[in-house]
């Protein structure tokens, strides 16, 4: 083979060494081992939610009593909010392990570099971040609905459907924040972080309906990820189905196609120089 | 004797203008211990990554085990044990986990892992560490722990970054005391360094590298009899800079080199020239005689000391 022919080849397959290959679950299994003990994980995982229910959906549910909804019925305060909060909560979770653990890892620990020495390509550790991140959500999320159930806030069984939003939520931000975080230069850059999810956490129909807003207001919401998130959440725990509810699955699962394909990308281009 | 088991013809790496790696050949066959002595900045870590498959080739070519970096690389990595020259441990992990993923990584089964994690513990003498953390390790330790990961796959050949690099002088030798165990086992090894005397003890063979390129290449006695006389003698003088002093010492042995502090003077043997310095009426304030080493090769090639 000439050396021509050799830069050509190298220049058409570079991106195999990106593609993953089935050997993300070993990324998964060095993050299960790094857990170690995994009922830390599972106690931040259940006070959370009920903080949240308590002092949100408990003690601001009794000043506030019913709402109604778009359909016109209406439910107790506190099960309006408590699938929001379940939403928010699996933003959270995700935005946080894919940016501020995996920031930490790709910086300090060089875990990733040691893993680039075997054979296990950047693809493999963005696909088996984003699992990893999705898992622990679930995990999560699952102990806030049963906390949520417990509490009688949930309306049926349909309510499990719930995990199918916060798991595609949790996919969502969990491969925008690794897409993210390969743009990241030092801890400062993470206060745009908070500076995206807060008005996130607020505005996007968590703690209120948006027929609240205006019209115009309204149209800008859905521009919110988190916004589809909490009502596909919301209509599940609520039981109460909708067919704009393929709309918001729809949004979330593009958000996390892009997310994904740009972490792959930028994080075998940062890696591999 | 089989194929190479690295062959690189005109390898050359750029990151933007600048050329780390300019325009090198070399070929290593399999089981011996193979060298690339140099200075910091010499580019002997970017050949490195390149052979290990982590950084991708600007120009020429490479072939490692046969196969090409750039496009097969993950066959490349599954086969090579790399010790990086930072440690690169998981620093979240204990000694036994640090191993035992490292092994998952290549897809081993966990019971093919087991064994050899004991093995690998008792090689790099580190087994009543097993369960402790890695960061609570002296340098030492990570670094022996650094090569028993790099052998949990059994790799065919093992990359060495600067082994030693950091290390008290003891550590050192502990380390060089196993990676000999390892030559003894007829692994074939490539190791890079900036110290001559690690490069003597360890290397079958080795290139000079500076600037980018290779300066010379052979055995470390060959390169020694090709640019070097057998022995040195060093001259301190009684003055602030040796620069220009050489003249005095005209006729004395094959060659002279003029560092800041001292004058080196090549000869056959120390202890005459040591003799007609002093019948030339020179009074030296100090001297050494030595057998000349990789470093005399070193300087006479770019005319600069190894370590500064």
């Amino acid at each position: 083979m000439t050396p021509t022919e050799s830069r050509a080849m190298g220049a058409r397959v570079i991106p195999s060494v990106v593609r993953p290959t089935y050997r993300a679950q070993h990324v998964l299994e060095r993050n299960w081992i790094a857990s170690g003990a995994f009922w830390k994980v599972m106690i931040a995982g259940f006070f959370e939610p009920v903080f949240y229910l308590l002092a949100i959906g408990v003690g601001l549910g009794a000043m506030i009593g019913d709402i109604t909804l778009a359909d016109g019925t209406s439910v107790p305060y506190a099960a309006f909010v408590a699938p929001g909060m379940l939403a928010a909560s699996a933003m959270n979770a995700a935005v946080m392990e894919s940016t501020f653990n995996v920031f930490f890892k790709f910086k300090y620990g060089r875990v990733y570099q040691a893993m680039l020495a075997t054979p296990i390509g950047a693809g493999d550790i963005a696909v088996g971040e984003i699992g990893w991140s999705l898992f622990r959500g679930f995990v999560y999320s699952a102990t806030f609905l049963a906390v949520m159930g417990v509490m009688g806030l949930t309306e049926s069984w349909w309510a499990i459907g719930a995990l199918l939003g916060t798991t595609l939520i949790g996919l969502a931000f969990g491969a925008v924040g690794m897409a993210a975080v390969t743009f990241m230069r030092s801890w400062q850059d993470f206060d745009l972080i908070t500076f995206v999810t807060l008005p996130l956490f607020l505005f996007s129909a968590t703690f209120y309906p948006i027929e609240v807003y205006p019209p115009w207001l309204q149209t800008v919401a859905t521009f919110s990820p988190l916004y589809h998130g909490a009502e596909l959440v919301r209509g599940f725990a609520l039981g109460r189905f909708d067919p704009s509810m393929l709309t918001n699955a729809l949004v979330l699962a593009s958000m996390a196609t892009v997310g994904a394909i740009i972490a792959v990308r930028r994080l075998g281009r940062l890696l591999l120089s | 004797m089989g194929e190479p088991l690295v062959e690189a013809r005109n390898l050359t790496k750029r990151f933007g203008t600048f050329t780390a790696v300019d325009s090198v050949d070399f070929t290593i066959e399999r089981g011996e211990v193979f060298g690339f002595l140099g200075p910091n900045g010499a580019g002997k870590s970017s050949t490195m990554r390149m052979i290990g498959a982590t950084s991708p080739i600007t120009e020429g070519q490479l072939k490692v085990f046969g196969l090409d970096p750039n496009a097969d690389g993950r066959e490349i990595r599954a086969r090579l044990g790399v010790v990086p020259q930072e440690d690169m441990l998981d620093e979240e992990l204990t000694v036994t986990d640090n191993l035992t993923i490292y092994g998952r990584y290549f897809s081993l089964p966990r019971s093919v892992i087991k064994p050899r994690v004991d093995e690998l513990l008792e090689f790099a003498q580190l087994t009543e560490k097993r369960d402790a953390k890695v960061e609570a390790l002296s340098g030492g330790m990570k670094r022996r722990l650094t090569i028993a990961r790099a052998l949990i796959s059994n790799p065919e050949l093992v990359i060495l970054d600067e082994p030693t690099t950091g290390l008290d002088p003891q550590a050192r030798h502990v380390l060089w005391d196993r990676l000999y165990r390892l030559k003894q086992r007829g692994a074939t090894l490539i190791i890079t360094t900036h110290y001559m005397d690690e490069a003597e003890q360890l290397c079958d063979r080795l290139v000079v590298m500076d600037g980018g390129r290779i300066a010379a290449e052979g055995s470390p006695a060959e390169l020694i009899d090709r640019h070097a006389t057998p022995e040195v003698l060093e001259v301190r003088l009684d003055v602030d800079d040796h620069a220009g002093r050489e003249a005095d010492f005209a006729g004395i042995g094959s060659r002279t080199e003029v560092l800041a502090d001292r004058i080196l003077l090549y000869v056959e043997h120390a202890d005459e020239a040591l003799q007609e310095v002093r019948a030339k009426g020179i009074i030296p304030a100090a001297t050494v005689k030595r057998r000349a080493g990789l470093e005399d090769v070193f300087l006479h090639l770019t005319g600069r000391t190894l370590v500064d």
